[in-house]
């Protein structure tokens, strides 16, 4: 699979269907990395045509800002702005929360307008378009699933049903954590959090988390950003159940169940 | 002696008045002392939530129980205003149940329904006191209520069970002085609370019967005038300013932060110097962030008013969950002290502040409360009145790294990597698409 770049496009004068945000965690991370894969894969698979930005992508900023760096925040904002301004971007796809929401809530003051699309908003089309099919009896079926909304899908942007209804088509068991939807404890990265130590308290809010998720007796952890995905998959370390519990990412889990 | 009693109740009523509406105007400035912002757009929208949140009570019904305990209480101290209009219209008229002759056979049926709010409202207020005081429900035993807040909730509602058991009371005696057809008391029909109550006044004369009557009519009357008195002193002032808060929240989605045109115009600037010879020089250097409760809006204060301290929004905190020292109820009551103390000491100075060496960050909030948030939006999500503490936490932390440069070591360094780098991580940017290569 070779995947193109907006400049690669716009070399060929050609416009792609939609812009695959792939954020630093997406890009450096090496857990998140697989993430991006995995839904760079179903875009490819599906056929629909899309590119990235590469090297010519920042960070959108978010993290800087909610530590309380306006001055960063603008400087990547207004630069991702031109870039995406400049190559006429419509359409965004991204597969990280924080990304999505400060490019569909926070860029449209700062004159970037464009339609965002969080990944798994954007695979629920898919499915319910009929261009992602699911095997029969894929590798998750009559599994225990549990779903942890992240607080920027979530209460930051009112979308719980999409990751769900995205889960549904695996035929798992989807158990819910009692502290879900709109009351979903937050895995402990927001706010930058991600970026340091946690204040001096009784546990750590992942291993809370993470002790919640495994409590359900799910095999699966099904997470929709990379933050969560490293927070909560300490937290099933702590847990001691890092053997029988994993943590996998909605993509992953449609790309290893598509036809 | 009519006279004397009408009199006498009109300056009764006349002082609470004028003393509730000087303290309302003094907290309107203490509001109006914030930061401007305008939230008049989308008039429609707002009604939708001043309905909602505030009439309906929307957010309460995320634990239906309390809510509905909750709705007692308060559709109870709602309604019976209706019956607090004929009080107040009797007292200064000198009239003794005014609506009688006007409301006929409808005016039994109003006072029992009020009755049974009014035992509704007991029950409530009962529950709600053992839920306090005896089962100590943990965000009713927070340090952040020690003191002052823990015996302010217990006063109201043990206030708001006197009042209605006055009430109750001063109608049971009424109803007992009608059957005996004492003078001035009207036949209204049977109440259908108190009127089961009579029979506990037999053996009492007619005169220690229109004492008692006389009694329970004035002390609920001025005990409703005194509790109006006291709320802009406490925290039961929700339940009036729970409904402007509703008009006035946010209608952008969580997860938006305000935006800062001050910095997106210098850094504008420094991008596209060209835009810079045509900018018009502006010869105040803008503050950045919140310091003290006159950098935050006027929404911020409003909120800080508002606020009832239930609790839902600690008992929501993943960091308070977890230990930590933030607790999104203790950043709106410290809004409130604070706020508070710089009206005083502006009052105090002629209508000028004077520097007392104060400020809400560190005298009131800590850094280390303020670092602890994953601004996960769960407190503003779990207020019933709309309060949004996130926002407060997010400009104090903008002074702290815009004014003082003040961030945890390993902030600074995600800042500088943001910086050279365009990624919170030390990665080079060359390497951003090296997974599609892979």
């Amino acid at each position: 699979m070779h995947i193109k770049t907006m400049a690669e496009y716009a070399a060929n004068g050609e416009t792609p269907e939609v812009l695959f945000w792939v954020g630093c965690a997406g890009s450096f991370d090496q857990r998140a990395q697989k993430i991006t894969k995995a839904f760079a894969t179903i875009l490819d698979k599906v056929g629909i045509s899309f590119a990235i930005l590469g090297k010519e992508e920042s960070c959108t900023g978010d993290p800087a800002r909610r530590a309380g760096n306006e001055f960063i925040f603008q400087m990547m904002a207004q630069n991702n702005i031109q870039l995406l301004n400049m190559y006429g971007v419509k359409k965004i796809v991204t597969a990280c929360p924080h990304c999505f929401n400060t490019l569909k809530n926070e860029y449209p003051a700062l004159g970037g307008n464009y339609e965002v699309i969080h990944h798994t908003s954007f695979l629920q089309s898919l499915i319910d378009e009929g261009r992602v099919k699911m095997q029969e009896g894929g590798s998750f079926k009559g599994k225990k699933i549990t779903y942890h909304d992240s607080c920027y899908l979530g209460r930051a942007n009112n979308i719980y049903e999409a990751p769900r209804k995205v889960l549904e088509t695996l035929d798992a068991e989807l158990i819910e954590m009692k502290r879900c939807r709109s009351k979903g404890l937050c895995c402990g990265a927001g706010g930058a959090q991600m970026f340091k130590e946690e204040e001096k308290g009784t546990t750590r809010i992942n291993f809370e988390r993470g002790e919640e998720a495994v409590a359900t007796g799910a095999s699966v952890i099904a997470a929709n950003c990379p933050f969560c995905m490293t927070m909560l998959t300490d937290g099933v370390k702590e847990a001691g159940k890092e053997e029988s519990v994993k943590v996998l990412d909605i993509a992953e889990l449609i790309e290893q169940s598509m036809k | 002696m009519r006279i004397v009693q009408e009199l006498l109740f009109v300056i009764l009523f006349g002082t609470a008045v004028y003393l509730f509406s000087r303290k309302a105007g003094q907290i309107r400035k203490n509001i109006l002392l914030g930061r401007d912002k305008d939230l008049n757009d989308h008039p429609n929208l707002r009604w939708k939530n001043l309905l909602l949140l505030a009439f309906g009570q929307k957010k309460m019904f995320r634990n239906p129980l309390v809510a509905v305990l909750h709705f007692f209480v308060y559709a109870g101290f709602l309604i019976i205003n209706i019956e607090i209009l004929e009080i107040i219209l009797d007292g200064i008229l000198g009239q003794h149940r005014l609506f009688v002759p006007v409301l006929g056979g409808l005016y039994p049926v109003l006072i029992g329904l009020f009755e049974i709010l009014a035992v509704l409202v007991i029950t409530g207020c009962a529950i709600f006191l053992v839920r306090r005081n005896i089962l100590k429900l943990k965000r009713f035993i927070s340090k952040d209520l020690d003191g002052w807040p823990r015996s302010d909730a217990n006063y109201i509602l043990i206030t708001e069970i006197v009042l209605m058991l006055l009430f109750l009371t001063m109608n049971a005696a009424d109803q007992a002085l009608q059957a005996r057809g004492a003078a001035h008391y009207i036949p209204t029909g049977n109440f259908w609370v108190s009127g089961m109550f009579t029979p506990i006044f037999a053996g009492m004369s007619d005169g220690t019967l229109e004492v008692i009557e006389r009694s329970c009519w004035w002390l609920h009357i001025a005990g409703v005038l005194a509790f109006l008195n006291y709320l802009p002193y406490s925290k039961h002032l929700h339940i009036i300013l729970a409904f402007p808060n509703a008009y006035y929240a946010s209608l952008e989605p969580k997860g938006e932060m305000e935006n800062m045109p001050a910095v997106q115009h210098e850094v504008q600037l420094m991008l596209q110097p060209e835009l810079a010879a045509n900018a018009p020089a502006s010869d105040t250097m803008p503050k950045f962030g919140a310091k003290d409760v006159t950098d935050l809006t006027w929404k911020n204060l409003l909120d800080a008013y508002s606020c009832t301290e239930c609790g839902r929004c600690t008992a929501a905190c993943p960091a308070n969950i977890t230990g930590k020292l933030l607790s999104p109820r203790k950043i709106m009551m410290d809004t409130r002290d604070r706020l508070e103390e710089v009206g005083r000491n502006i009052k105090a100075n002629n209508g000028t502040f004077t520097d007392d060496n104060k400020t809400l960050l560190r005298d009131y909030i800590t850094e280390e409360e303020l670092r602890a948030c994953t601004t996960c939006n769960a407190c503003v999500q779990e207020c019933p009145v709309s309060i949004n503490p996130l926002d407060i936490i997010l400009q104090l932390r903008r002074h702290l790294v815009m004014e003082e440069s003040s961030a945890p070591a390993e902030w600074t360094g995600m800042f500088s990597n943001i910086e050279n780098n365009m990624a919170p991580w030390k990665f080079s940017m060359d390497d951003r698409d090296k997974w599609a290569t892979e």
